[in-house]
């Protein structure tokens, strides 16, 4: 089983997708995320790709501040996401609210609605810094990730 | 044709032992061009056997019992009759008198589309369902030509037998019977300028949206298989290579699938989306002109 075990752990290193759920985000981080995937930095040649379903993804990367509308739809997408699975908070909104904490339509930090495994700070953060924080996040998944 | 010999055809070559690693090859070869035309350096040569075995090693969430069943079922299912498809291929025609029935494998290859369609009804998604649609009405437009084809050819060697038909075609039938099926080969890969049944980022995956973990993987096995099988039946097709030794015979195939599966891919990156009307108005009518030439020509000709 040790080799099989291996196998799957490096699997999970080498493939690993990511699903981005925009929780009333202000856009600013969710460009600088498609902007990993253009040719100047390219993480596909890492095996990283960006899934347009919940059910096919590994790591859920979330931007924005949790906004009561956007609420139910993190708690669906997050139990849609089939384990072992990896959250990303993507910029400052979903860490600590930024500048809309305090506003009564804001549900957040994120991680009182779920679990958070790698903040990545920055307003918006640079696709330097979003790969380091889906780097973080791949070493969790690989290790057996959230289940 | 004996049982040994149809297991070796289904197990060695051209099915299970070749055809994996060539369909995760052509998955590869597809994704890394698309990747260098457009300036980017694309995934290693491993990706697509990683991405195969992440899946296969997630957990599957629950179901319904009988939606399980159908959603595990469909894709193994789509595996199984494409490595049926894939093992009628004559590379090898002289081994007795079963040399690859024309019908046997047309409804073969049509299985994993119906599943494909069946897939995106049975999960119970808007999008799938949307997929589902589009990759039903595409193929009743693909089919007209495709099949027209296959009757030329059919029609022109007076034969069933796909290796009889891949020796005694007539150039004049053969050359726009390929050029008909080489056209219905990216709708049914599912790839530009014809991906409009799976059409990422409109409607997410099409009809494996919801299709998670191994079930996914199964999926993209079966696309990788079919890849296999198309190019395969069209590189059969394209030589009567019946006296040439037969490590020639296979390296001919193997290298005239590759350069259909690299033809194919550079079409793909370099075009855009049809919708679904123009897709099907341009397969009912340049696809089957070209098809009732080829048949026409093979009516004729004596």
């Amino acid at each position: 089983m040790g080799i099989l075990d291996d196998l799957v752990r490096t699997a999970r290193r080498r493939s690993p997708w990511l699903f981005h759920l925009n929780a009333g985000s202000c856009n600013g981080c969710d460009i600088e995320l498609v902007t990993c995937l253009t040719p100047r930095y390219d993480v596909e040649q890492l095996g990283i790709r960006l899934e347009g379903s919940p059910r096919h993804a590994d790591i859920i990367v979330v931007s924005g501040p949790v906004t009561r509308t956007t609420r139910v739809a993190v708690e669906t997408v997050y139990a849609q996401v089939p384990d072992p699975k990896v959250v990303v908070a993507l910029g400052s909104c979903p860490a600590s609210c930024n500048v809309f904490a305090g506003s009564p339509t804001i549900e957040g930090p994120l991680d009182r609605i779920i679990p958070v495994d790698v903040y990545v700070p920055g307003c918006p953060p640079r696709p330097d810094a979003i790969m380091a924080g889906i780097a973080d996040a791949i070493a969790i998944l690989a290790g057996g990730g959230r289940t | 044709m004996t049982l040994g010999r149809a297991l070796l055809q289904l197990l060695v070559f051209p099915g299970l032992l070749y055809a994996v690693p060539v369909a995760w090859l052509m998955l590869w070869i597809e994704r890394k061009l698309t990747a260098r035309l457009q300036g980017r350096i694309g995934p290693p040569f491993y990706q697509p056997f990683f991405d195969f075995v992440k899946l296969l090693a997630k957990r599957p969430l629950p179901r319904p019992p009988l939606q399980a069943l159908a959603m595990s079922a469909l894709p193994v299912l789509a595996v199984a009759s494409t490595l049926g498809a894939l093992a009628l291929l004559p590379v090898f025609p002289h081994g007795g008198g079963f040399g690859g029935d024309l019908v046997l494998l047309v409804a073969l290859l049509e299985v994993p589309p119906l599943c494909g369609v069946l897939a995106g009804f049975v999960s119970r998604s808007l999008y799938g369902e949307l997929g589902a649609t589009r990759e039903a009405v595409l193929s009743i437009a693909y089919s007209l030509p495709f099949l027209a084809a296959l009757v030329a050819l059919a029609a022109a060697a007076n034969s069933l037998s796909l290796s009889v038909i891949s020796q005694q075609a007539m150039w004049q039938v053969r050359v726009p019977a390929l050029i008909a099926l080489a056209l219905c080969l990216p709708v049914k890969l599912r790839v530009n300028p014809f991906s409009v049944a799976n059409a990422e980022q409109e409607i997410y995956a099409g009809a494996t949206t919801e299709f998670e973990g191994p079930r996914l993987a199964l999926w993209e096995l079966a696309h990788g298989l079919e890849w296999v099988a198309l190019t395969g039946m069209w590189a059969v097709l394209a030589f009567p290579s019946a006296d040439a030794p037969w490590p020639l015979r296979a390296s001919l195939f193997v290298a005239i699938s590759l350069l259909l599966v690299l033809a194919i891919a550079t079409v793909a990156a370099a075009t855009a989306r049809l919708k679904l009307a123009q897709a099907a108005r341009m397969y009912w009518l340049w696809g089957f002109a070209i098809g009732l030439i080829a048949l026409v020509v093979a009516m004729v000709s004596p």
